[in-house]
């Protein structure tokens, strides 16, 4: 992991800039049970009134991109859909950063361009301009890895990342957090280990840590 | 550690720190700020490789600090630039070193011993395990003595499952031990289980040196800090002696001089080599304390792997707050006998898995579980599904010292202070390949004994089967390590220079060797104990 992190990001950045954008609730006094969950003094990520203008993606790109991250995560009766979650915006931010390297930014652009390209082949249309059921037999030659014939390959590792940045964007999000039914990251002295539903579930119980084996 | 046991004994320390204040419990910390409070998510920064809110101020890169490695070699140098240096990040995994860490070459040939032995530490380690507090359980094993443990939390799910399964496999498995204090102790306040020990804990449950250390020794009125203070030399007298240290004053850019009767060196193991190779003189042509030429030599890292699968029974976990204490509550210590298997020293195990807080990079690869990939309704409800339902090991062992091992000042280049800069020379030996192999079936074979399914394939031998880089695990150790001898060791059995008798170390230069234990609380354990042989040295004014 270490590695691969030190990789991708060679543009500059100072991360005690944005740390200083956080001020965080020092005075809070934490000898007290009473705190609650620490979003609540946090505002809402990309909630401005303003609509919000791409620093990356160009107006094409932006359509093609909120079509694509809809498709792949559609709004269901748990949740909204990426858009909803402002999926885009996340991705736009991210590939706009100082940290992002020239060649990741390259090949979200030249995947864009494969996918459209790719519609203008098959179907003589950009691929906002195709039907839903012609944007889905695309994606369905690049969603699934070890289905894929091997000319699709480059669309295939695009669509790995695409899809891994739209599901990043999209459960980081405070929408994504109550989806998934993400509860820590509280004030949780009562903490117990797993409660006793989850043990019956998995067939353990807090016996298994009573058997000991010696090392040799 | 030094500052706090000098000064506790009434001596007066001045303390230069190359990067800034950082108290977590003064409003520092990021604790509990969740991950969409920001565009980046909490995710990594070239400055900020462990998340942007994670509690530390270093990385692997530093601008304007570069270090440089030989043709060939595959070395990455964390450093830390705050108050309390590295120990804001850390694992908090507080092993103590057993009796036969202490005598490595005894038993195996390789290596060296050290001049002490674990009865030596043992009361230090107790009165750490008694200042700082640590959780743990006693187990009575030989290798793995026990401490003064606060109760250990309760295993979360996949870690009883994880238990179960190291039964099966013959594999010991018992409560992890880490310095979060489950009760009040000293003023401090019990752990909440936030699980954000790397953030910094704000209410200093966890252990971190400005919080626990540096405060109350800065309490006493003894002790004098100046930040933002890179140090390049000890300066030495024409007796021979440390008259004190210069550095830079990060702020104006100028060189700077303090004078002391003594100098304690606690750069971390590297950075204190680097200052004592830089410290050149007529009388010290090759830099102090280093008539030996070992400076610089015999460093190690702990050697590190790691594998991680899909468990179909954790599919569609239970609802609830997993969180725990910051970092794993059961782990594997060594439980082979070497004699019987082709590497010489052992490692241990640590766990993680289960729900973490969503944030950047959320279950990247959702292609390599059953689903397959996909996209719309079925693939979102896969990741619902498939949440969590991750296990993961990771293998940290010990690194025998070798000779191909060492770093040296670079003759070219320099630090943006003027500061001549270390080079790296580091390979691995198949005692470290064959162990990494060890450890990548074990873990495999874990995953498998609990219905899992690995995500990735086992790596090839010309691969060194997954071994991370040097330093990638951060345990850098010697550089100036203890001896009885002055022409094969840098300082004593206390510490001390052998060649400039007021001058000491006390990070974890002075190792001999690694151990497959994380070495924090040794460093611990060591600096109280040198800082008692200094208070004692100078009360009969022999320094």
């Amino acid at each position: 992991m270490s590695d691969e992190t030190r990789k991708e990001g060679i543009a500059r950045r100072d991360a005690l800039k944005a740390m200083a954008l956080l001020p965080f609730a020092a005075a809070w006094d934490f000898s007290t049970p009473q705190i609650a969950r620490a979003e609540t003094v946090f505002a809402p990520e990309f909630a401005a009134a303003a609509p919000y203008e791409a620093k990356f993606f160009t107006p094409h790109e932006w359509r093609l991109v909120s079509i694509l991250t809809d498709l792949i995560i559609p709004k269901d009766e748990r949740s909204g859909s990426a858009t909803d979650a402002k999926v885009p915006e996340y991705i736009d931010w991210l590939m706009a950063d100082e940290e992002t390297s020239r060649d990741s930014r390259t090949s979200m652009r030249g995947g864009l361009a494969w996918i459209d390209l790719q519609s203008q082949i098959r179907f003589g249309k950009t691929f906002a301009r195709a039907t839903d059921a012609q944007r889905k037999q695309i994606l369905d030659d690049i969603a699934w890895p070890k289905k894929a014939r091997p000319e699709m390959s480059q669309g295939v590792s695009f669509f790995n990342r695409f899809r891994d940045l739209t599901a990043s964007g999209f459960f980081s999000s405070e929408m994504g957090y109550k989806d998934v039914r993400f509860v820590g990251n509280v004030f949780n002295p009562g903490y117990n280990g797993c409660p006793p539903e989850a043990m019956a579930k998995l067939g353990v119980s807090f016996d298994v840590m009573k058997t000991r084996i010696k090392p040799e | 550690m030094a500052a706090y046991v000098l000064t506790k004994a009434g001596a007066n320390v001045l303390m230069l720190e190359a990067g800034g204040k950082w108290f977590a419990s003064h409003g520092d910390s990021k604790m509990m700020v969740p991950n969409y409070s920001t565009h980046r998510r909490g995710g990594s920064t070239r400055l900020k490789p462990f998340g942007e809110f994670d509690g530390c101020v270093g990385g692997w890169e530093i601008d304007g600090e570069p270090y440089t490695t030989a043709p060939g070699t595959n070395f990455a140098w964390w450093r830390a630039r705050m108050l309390g240096g590295r120990t804001n990040h850390w694992g908090r995994i507080s092993l103590r070193f057993g009796p036969n860490d202490f005598r490595g070459k005894s038993r195996d040939g390789l290596g060296d011993d050290w001049p002490i032995s674990y009865d030596d530490v043992a009361p230090y380690y107790d009165k750490t395990d008694q200042l700082i507090g640590i959780y743990g359980s006693k187990e009575g094993i030989y290798n793995e003595p026990d401490g003064i443990f606060h109760p250990a939390p309760a295993p979360r799910c996949y870690e009883l499952m994880i238990k179960q399964a190291s039964d099966q496999l013959n594999i010991t498995c018992i409560p992890a031990r880490r310095s979060v204090i489950t009760k009040p102790l000293n003023g401090r306040q019990a752990c909440h289980y936030c699980g954000q020990c790397g953030r910094g804990c704000a209410t200093k449950s966890n252990f971190s040196s400005p919080d626990v250390l540096i405060a109350p020794a800065l309490d006493t009125g003894k002790l004098t800090l100046i930040t933002n203070a890179m140090v390049r030399e000890v300066v030495v007298g024409p007796d021979g002696l440390a008259t004190g240290v210069s550095y830079i004053d990060k702020s104006t850019g100028m060189d700077m001089k303090v004078n002391a009767r003594v100098v304690v060196l606690a750069a971390s193991a590297l950075e204190t080599a680097r200052i004592l190779m830089n410290s050149k003189s007529s009388r010290f042509p090759n830099g102090v304390a280093n008539s030996s030429g070992t400076v610089g030599k015999y460093i190690t890292d702990t050697t590190g792997a790691g594998v991680s699968g899909y468990i179909p029974k954790m599919e569609d976990h239970v609802t609830h707050n997993e969180d725990g204490a910051g970092g794993l509550h059961v782990y594997m210590p060594w439980w082979l006998d070497n004699k019987k298997l082709d590497f010489p020293r052992g490692y241990h195990i640590e766990v993680g898995g289960g729900v973490r807080q969503p944030g950047g990079g959320f279950m990247g690869g959702i292609q390599r579980y059953p689903g397959g990939g996909g996209y719309g309704k079925k693939l979102k409800d896969d990741y619902r599904k498939y949440y969590g339902a991750t296990v993961s090991f990771d293998g940290r062992g010990e690194m025998i010292p070798n000779d191909d091992t060492y770093c040296e000042i670079d003759p070219r280049v320099v630090d943006q202070f003027g500061i001549p800069v270390l080079r790296f020379h580091w390979k691995w030996t198949d005692h470290e390949i064959n162990q990494i192999k060890h450890m990548q079936t074990t873990f495999r074979s874990l995953i498998t004994q609990m219905g899992g399914t690995v995500f990735d394939p086992m790596p090839s031998k010309e691969d060194g089967y997954g071994i991370a880089d040097g330093g990638t695990i951060i345990h850098e150790l010697g550089g100036t390590r203890m001896g009885k001898d002055p022409k094969t060791s840098v300082v004593s059995g206390n510490c001390q220079a052998h060649d400039v008798k007021n001058l000491f170390v006390a990070d974890g230069g002075p190792f001999v060797s690694q151990a497959d234990k994380n070495p924090t609380w040794t460093i611990l354990a060591l600096a109280w104990r040198t800082s008692d042989y200094i208070t004692e040295q100078m009360k009969q004014r022999a320094i």
